[in-house]
């Protein structure tokens, strides 16, 4: 019954999103104000729908109903509660269920918050928005019903993949498609504003919020991705450049490009089309992304679904959406009044820099995933683009991004001085400087581009220390005035220091493990001893394990440091009873100086394979994205940006004390 | 300067980082790509030594063998032809006879295949999809094995 209730909401779902998509719309169109005001119980009854058939699917699965065949392929009554739970999304059914699901959140979201749009404007946005999710529902029920019964039911399920079952792996769908989808709300606007022809400051700071919890859902998705690959898959890596991986990096990187353009047409009223172009390539990429995975032409750990007719009417959406509203900018666009004159030297012209560079590169990494596809479709070669490629590609596209950084919140609007720029930046210059001798001192010279990253890394972190202390008067004003004007600084100001300082504390756990990892791998049994970068590893025994869903051996291995033991890690083997399927768990100590990572591989006679890593650093990858992600929760609580709180008569004469500073 | 020499000078900008990230990309796809073999292909196009490829067929039954303590040797084949791979490490948990694979590395002087990496399937029902092509054109697939 329950199903039958979740299949029946997901259709009238559909149908709710079909009216939201034209009403509206006809009713802006017209002038007619009460069509336009349908949007609104549109959006919240298309929530309440498709969370009634995401909920129906959950209680499918929590109770194990086995007639349903969804349940029945991706879970087993032995699997814990969970993963129970998680497995909802951790098939490709279900995941466009939540995909739709956090489609229609992001719409009643903009129903319900934005009060004090324009109607009209909030009627198109909300029309753009139902035709997104009427698509994918439509997809969903033609092709990806997960509601669909099996009769008899089967008495037990074919659980779910081991590797897929972990707590990081478990919530890293569901944030990255809030900020995967997150931007559907960007493009929404983007092409309301093209119907429209009208683009200025109050549009730019309603898309902002919206951009941004977008854009930080989807760093915490991605950093929560390469830390699964990190811990799980036992290879010691974080990024593997997989074009799963780089399908939600696509994005990202045009989102990181689309949020600092917006802020250029706030302040400043230029750089409208760009930006226009921007939320809808980003939004364009997430769809891509979607293509990509759900299609089955790529194959990949996290691709689950292998069905033609899925592909071709994804591909179908894909090329509707992209090429229709590309065509729309192509017609549009050259409606939109060009805005306030800058300089080329000028914080505006820093922000152009900053896009240029992070869509190239988003060039380099496109390019990269798709090549092999479109080589075999051509010539039917086969060929792998991996890490090289994009060492070669992208990353000298983004270190210059990363040098110039540091200057952009430091330069003027319309007219800047470089060299007053560089002047403030004389402590992180030093202490860069200071860095990059420390570290080719202690790593010997080698290899010599590493001291350069770690300079890198640093010189980020204290350009963004700077530029606050500087705009605080840090060391320079009484302690009183200092705490006055720290509390008085703009919330997005905290913000964008928090963000570039995060963005160096990830550079220098990229820069060490790539440079300096140490790795032995030994044949060792119980009482034998490895030493990897200054710790001594001892085996001491491998004992058997029984748990819940899985037995295992487990190794028990002692670190020293200089005969003083620091560290216990119990490296394991586990074999899942009901996939009879083998995976091997990392043990993973962190230290000061960064990670110690134990893999146990199989046994052999009466030693077992031992891989062990030191990874300098790493855990800073992490807390990186973290403090990134953090910096746009700070930006977001910003009272100016405050979902709504913008008003277009106002926001026309705003600009003044931002640019004062 | 002028509106249209400020215009200018972006679009300059644009075009020189852009030229950039072009010829990064058409050296890189020179230099860094890595091909996929079957034996039989890896045989006809007469591979140099020292040049990198995948390789991708079944482990031959029988063929594992150790050679010490974390080096192994084992045959890979594609119902047509071998070919020999030596590997040192650990090898993936689905690593079997009979099973799919995919190895990166280069040939040495004699014709072996020294990996660096391999690559097996990561569950049952999953086989990396170079193999499964490779061995549906040579008439070798049997249903029921992945897709």
């Amino acid at each position: 019954m329950i199903a039958e209730i979740g299949h029946f909401a997901l259709i009238l779902a559909f149908a709710v999103a079909a009216i939201q998509a034209t009403v509206p719309l006809l009713g802006a169109h017209r002038g007619d104000a009460a069509l336009a005001r349908v949007a609104v119980p549109c959006a919240g009854t298309q929530l309440a729908l498709v969370l009634a058939a995401f909920v129906a699917l959950g209680i499918g699965y929590v109770t194990s109903d086995f007639s349903i065949a969804n349940v029945w392929a991706n879970s087993h009554s032995t699997k814990p509660l969970l993963y129970k739970i998680t497995g909802v999304w951790g098939n490709h059914e279900g995941s466009m269920v939540l995909w739709v699901l956090i489609l229609a959140l992001f719409g009643a979201c903009v129903a319900a918050f934005g009060a004090n749009l324009p109607p009209m404007l909030k009627a198109r946005v909300l029309s753009v928005q139902a035709m997104i999710a009427a698509a994918f529902l439509l997809f969903t029920i033609a092709t990806s019903n997960p509601f669909e019964r099996l009769h008899p039911a089967p008495f037990d399920g074919q659980g779910l993949n081991p590797i897929l079952q972990d707590p990081a792996l478990a919530f890293h769908p569901p944030f990255l498609y809030v900020g995967y989808v997150g931007f559907s709300i960007a493009f929404s606007f983007a092409v309301a504003a093209l119907i429209e022809g009208r683009v200025d400051a109050a549009w730019a700071r309603w898309v902002r919020p919206w951009t941004l919890a977008a854009w930080m859902f989807l760093t915490i998705g991605i950093a929560m991705g390469s830390w699964w690959a990190y811990y799980e898959l036992g290879w010691g890596g974080w990024w593997f450049w997989d074009p799963v991986e780089n399908a939600s990096f696509m994005p990202w990187l045009s989102g990181t490009a689309l949020l600092h353009s917006a802020i250029v047409v706030e302040k400043r009223d230029a750089l409208k089309v760009w930006t226009i172009l921007l939320a809808i390539l980003t939004f364009s990429l997430s769809l891509l992304g979607t293509f990509l995975v759900r299609s089955g032409v790529l194959t990949s750990v996290h691709a689950f679904a292998v069905d033609p007719a899925r592909g071709i009417f994804v591909l179908l959406i894909l090329s509707l959406f992209v090429g229709g509203s590309l065509t729309l900018f192509a017609w549009r666009a050259p409606l939109l009044r060009a805005g306030g004159l800058f300089a080329p030297i000028s914080r505006e012209g820093g922000l152009i820099v900053n896009n240029l560079l992070l869509t190239a590169g988003c060039a380099t990494v496109l390019i990269g995933t798709l090549y092999p596809l479109m080589l075999e479709t051509l010539t039917g070669d086969k060929v792998s683009v991996g890490a090289p490629f994009f060492n070669a590609t992208f990353v000298p596209m983004m270190i210059p991004l990363l040098v110039l950084v540091p200057f952009g919140p430091l330069l003027s609007w319309k007219r800047a001085d470089v060299l007053a720029a560089a002047q403030r930046l004389w402590a992180a210059a030093l202490l860069a400087f200071v860095t990059m001798l420390a570290s080719a001192w202690l790593s010997r010279g080698e290899p010599v581009l590493a001291a350069f990253g770690m300079a890198l890394g640093v010189w980020l972190i204290v350009g963004a220390a700077s530029e606050t202390a500087l705009r605080i008067g840090a060391f320079r004003e009484p302690l009183a005035t200092v705490f006055a004007r720290a509390r008085g600084l703009p919330r997005s100001a905290w913000g964008t220091a928090l963000a570039h300082g995060g963005l160096g504390v990830m550079v220098l756990g990229i820069v060490a493990v790539t440079a300096w990892r140490a790795e032995t791998i030994a044949l060792m049994q119980p009482g034998q001893t490895v030493e990897v970068a200054g710790y001594d590893l001892t085996l001491e025994a491998v004992v058997p394990r029984r748990g819940p869903d899985h037995d295992e051996e487990v190794g028990l291995v002692r670190a020293e440091r200089n005969g003083r033991t620091v560290a216990r890690l119990e490296p394991a083997r586990r074999v899942y009873r009901v996939r009879q399927m083998t995976t091997s768990e990392a043990a993973i100590r962190p230290f000061a100086t960064g990670d110690l990572y134990v893999v146990m591989g199989e046994r052999d006679g009466d030693g077992w394979i031992v891989r062990a890593y030191f990874n300098p650093l790493a855990p800073l990858i992490w807390i990186g994205a973290v403090i990134m992600f953090l910096g746009g929760a700070v930006s977001l609580t910003d009272r100016r940006y405050r979902i709504g709180a913008p008003r277009r008569a106002r926001a026309a004469r705003v600009p003044a004390v931002e640019a004062a500073e | 300067m002028t509106r249209k020499q400020r215009r200018m000078a972006l679009i300059g900008a644009g075009i020189a980082i852009l030229g950039v990230a072009v010829g990064l990309v058409l050296h890189a796809l020179e230099d860094t790509i890595v091909f996929f073999y079957t034996p039989s292909e890896a045989q006809a196009k007469a591979i140099a030594p020292g040049e990198r490829f995948r390789l991708g067929g079944l482990v031959a039954d029988g063929s594992i063998e150790k050679i010490d303590g974390t080096t192994i040797r084992f045959v890979v084949t594609d119902a047509g032809r071998e070919l020999p791979v030596t590997f040192s490490g650990i090898l993936p948990d689905l690593f079997r006879e009979g099973q799919g694979v995919v190895a990166e590395g280069m040939l040495d002087a004699h014709g072996v295949f020294v990996a660096d990496t391999v690559l097996a399937k990561h569950d049952e029902t999953y086989m990396p999809k170079e193999v499964a092509d490779a061995l549906k054109k040579q008439g070798h697939w049997k249903t029921g094995e992945g897709d």
